[in-house]
């Protein structure tokens, strides 16, 4: 059954876009879900220091991966009726007056051992009962409270963090505020010559940092699951051969460079094994291969005249989807990591391609297309409904959020590559924009923090 | 043991090496280009650094000079090096197939010429599909090139899926240019 999700343009969040020109914006239109979001208020944190107040603001960043989220209803601080900086000063009433059911204060000052110290409260403003209908007793209940000494430079990670721990209290998932992605992007020169880069950057399109730059096109970077190492496709040569970088480093390792194609790496889920596409064997015809990152031996997993490729890991390492147009046209198909009988997966529209799991495992984003344009399509596994999730004309590389809440994508606009997100239910869109260049091929990085943060 | 070496090899060779080399020698005028030797071919040849040393010294037992056609002219088949594609398809249309039959006779007839067949899809669908997809059609290409004479170790193929669009817009006009082999001689 193909339910397309229906996206009017509710309403564009343009009070929440971020003013500074950092190089990239991530713009949040919410397109549906939010009237059912979390009430918040996050109040403008203080600075109690002399002189200027911090490059970065704290509480704005921490309003944005809220907002962004779909999850939260964020109320607008010109509608505040006070503006604590700590909960010894939170006047419930005032908050519960406008209709706040969490709130979030907090404050930075200078750190005497260097940098700031950033401090922040996340309340419940609840009611435990009430004695009678007219008469509901509230009060505040602290959820979260944490001292945070940070730096200049880590003030945007500080308030990822600080995003992270408000998320999970109040859904009870893990946020991915504190995760980053990595893209490429093709800017054409003044003489017409493309230069290709393979960039990292937070999940919001800040603190950009350009791991590799080429005249040759750069494809399909992958994230090790550690989030320490990229894959990546280059033509660095000529032709396709698959490197690994430690992002630490900047000497790639060269992971296959066979003849013919070297394509498509996917690292399994223990970081042990790299799948690839590869013809070597049979000039023109791509299978999909498993290579042990240690040794580099290979085992093949398909043997199809018909194209195989784009190979992705179930979370739990036992299966691999991959793309195949054995059947006419590109479908996915499932088959057992160690080789083994392909099952066909999708059935509706005339291309599904470039499947990817959802963390939990139990969705498969791909490109779909049923004939009018490539767009993100989302199968859930167990009862095999397709969900339509984007607009097109031209999406394609769907990656998930490692709390699986949102998808990151490629997509065409205004002649020009760029990066979107949409939440899964599809209720909320966001636009990274970047200043220059055609953006594509996301990858959302791992958690960067190993732990669950609980308090 | 063919030593091919003429006289003129010195204008020759920095001139068109086809010209000078082609092998076997009885066959190489009926090669279209080969028989032109026009300034601007020297020019052409003489922006190629180290090439009229390197060609030069055909030495005995080997198989003749490296040739490859000219561009100019426009009568030859020889002069297109493009060939287009359907959509998700990797079959060699009918209309293409006096382009492809031209140059594998060249080939045959120019043992040491080399070609690269660079496979190309428009940007639609998904990247790495389409690095399979131009990887069949430079394959597609390449099997037809062999079955009309050309040697298997003449041809190789990479594909570039959509990396390399010679159209940018987004439109079927420019999809329809970009579905496509290029037949690119080494030189």
């Amino acid at each position: 059954m193909l339910m397309r999700t229906p996206i009017p343009l509710i309403f564009l969040l343009s009070a929440w876009l971020w003013s500074s020109t950092a190089q990239a914006l991530l713009e949040i239109h919410i397109t549906q879900g939010v009237e059912g979001g979390i009430p918040v208020a996050v109040v403008p944190f203080e600075w109690t220091g002399s002189g200027a107040a911090p490059a970065e603001d704290i509480s704005r960043i921490v309003s944005d991966d809220l907002s962004r989220s779909g999850k939260f209803e964020l109320k607008d601080p010109s509608d505040f009726l006070e503006t604590p900086h700590h909960g010894s000063e939170v006047d419930f009433e005032k908050w519960r007056a406008i209709g706040v059911e969490n709130l979030v204060v907090g404050r930075i000052k200078p750190n005497p051992s260097g940098g700031y110290l950033v401090q922040f409260q996340l309340f419940d403003i609840f009611k435990p009962g009430s004695l009678s209908p007219d008469q509901p007793t509230y009060r505040l209940k602290q959820l979260a409270g944490y001292n945070l000494p940070t730096t200049a430079q880590r003030l945007r990670d500080t308030a990822h963090f600080i995003s992270d721990v408000i998320y999970e209290k109040l859904t009870g998932e893990r946020g991915a505020f504190s995760t980053r992605i990595a893209y490429v992007t093709a800017t054409r020169g003044e003489g017409g010559d493309e230069r290709y880069s393979l960039q990292v950057s937070d999940y919001d399109g800040h603190n950009e940092f350009e791991v590799l730059g080429s005249p040759k096109p750069v494809m399909s970077p992958t994230w090790s699951p550690d989030g320490r190492q990229l894959a990546y496709v280059s033509f660095e040569q000529g032709r396709s051969a698959v490197y690994v970088q430690d992002l630490s480093t900047t000497t790639p390792r060269k992971m296959a460079d066979f003849r013919g194609i070297n394509g498509a790496p996917a690292w399994s889920p223990d970081g042990r094994q790299l799948a690839l596409t590869l013809s070597r064997d049979d000039p023109g015809n791509t299978e999909i291969y498993v290579m042990e990152v240690a040794t580099g031996n290979l085992r093949r997993i398909t043997y199809n005249r018909a194209i195989d490729t784009e190979p992705a890991w179930s979370p739990d390492g036992r299966t691999l989807v991959f793309t195949s147009d054995r059947s006419g046209g590109p479908q996915l198909y499932r088959v057992p990591a160690q080789g083994g009988r392909a099952e066909r997966l999708t059935f509706e529209g005339n291309y599904n391609a470039r499947g990817t799991f959802s963390p939990d495992g139990k969705l498969l984003a791909m490109v779909h297309s049923s004939g009018n344009g490539f767009r993100v399509g989302v199968l859930d596994l167990e009862n095999r409904s397709l969900r339509v999730l984007t607009e097109g004309p031209l999406d394609e590389a769907p990656t998930f959020a490692p709390n699986g809440s949102m998808i990151l994508y490629a997509t065409g606009h205004r002649q020009r590559g760029e990066l979107a997100a949409v939440s899964v239910d599809g209720g909320v869109r966001a636009r990274l924009r970047l200043q220059q260049g055609n953006v594509r091929e996301p990858a959302w990085g791992p958690f960067l923090n190993q732990s669950k943060e609980r308090q | 043991m063919k030593p091919f070496i003429r006289p003129l090899t010195v204008v020759c060779a920095a001139a068109l090496l086809a010209a000078c080399g082609g092998q076997p020698p009885k066959e190489a005028p009926e090669v279209p280009v080969e028989d032109r030797a026009a300034a601007e071919a020297a020019d052409e040849a003489a922006r190629v650094p180290g090439e009229e040393g390197a060609e030069a010294r055909a030495l005995p037992g080997q198989e003749g000079v490296q040739a490859y056609p000219m561009d100019e002219d426009p009568d030859s088949p020889l002069s297109k090096r493009v060939i287009y594609f359907d959509y998700d398809k990797s079959e060699v249309l009918d209309e293409y197939r006096p382009i492809v039959q031209a140059h594998a006779n060249f080939l045959a007839a120019n043992p040491r010429a080399r070609v690269t067949l660079e496979g190309h899809t428009d940007e639609r669908g998904s990247r790495e599909y389409n690095v399979a997809l131009g990887e069949r059609r430079g394959e597609a290409t390449r099997r037809l090139m062999l079955f009309m004479g050309a040697g298997d170790d003449q041809i190789e193929t990479v594909s570039y899926g959509e990396e390399r669009p010679v159209a940018l817009g987004h439109e079927e006009s420019a999809w329809e240019q970009n579905r496509r082999v290029e037949i690119i001689y080494q030189r």
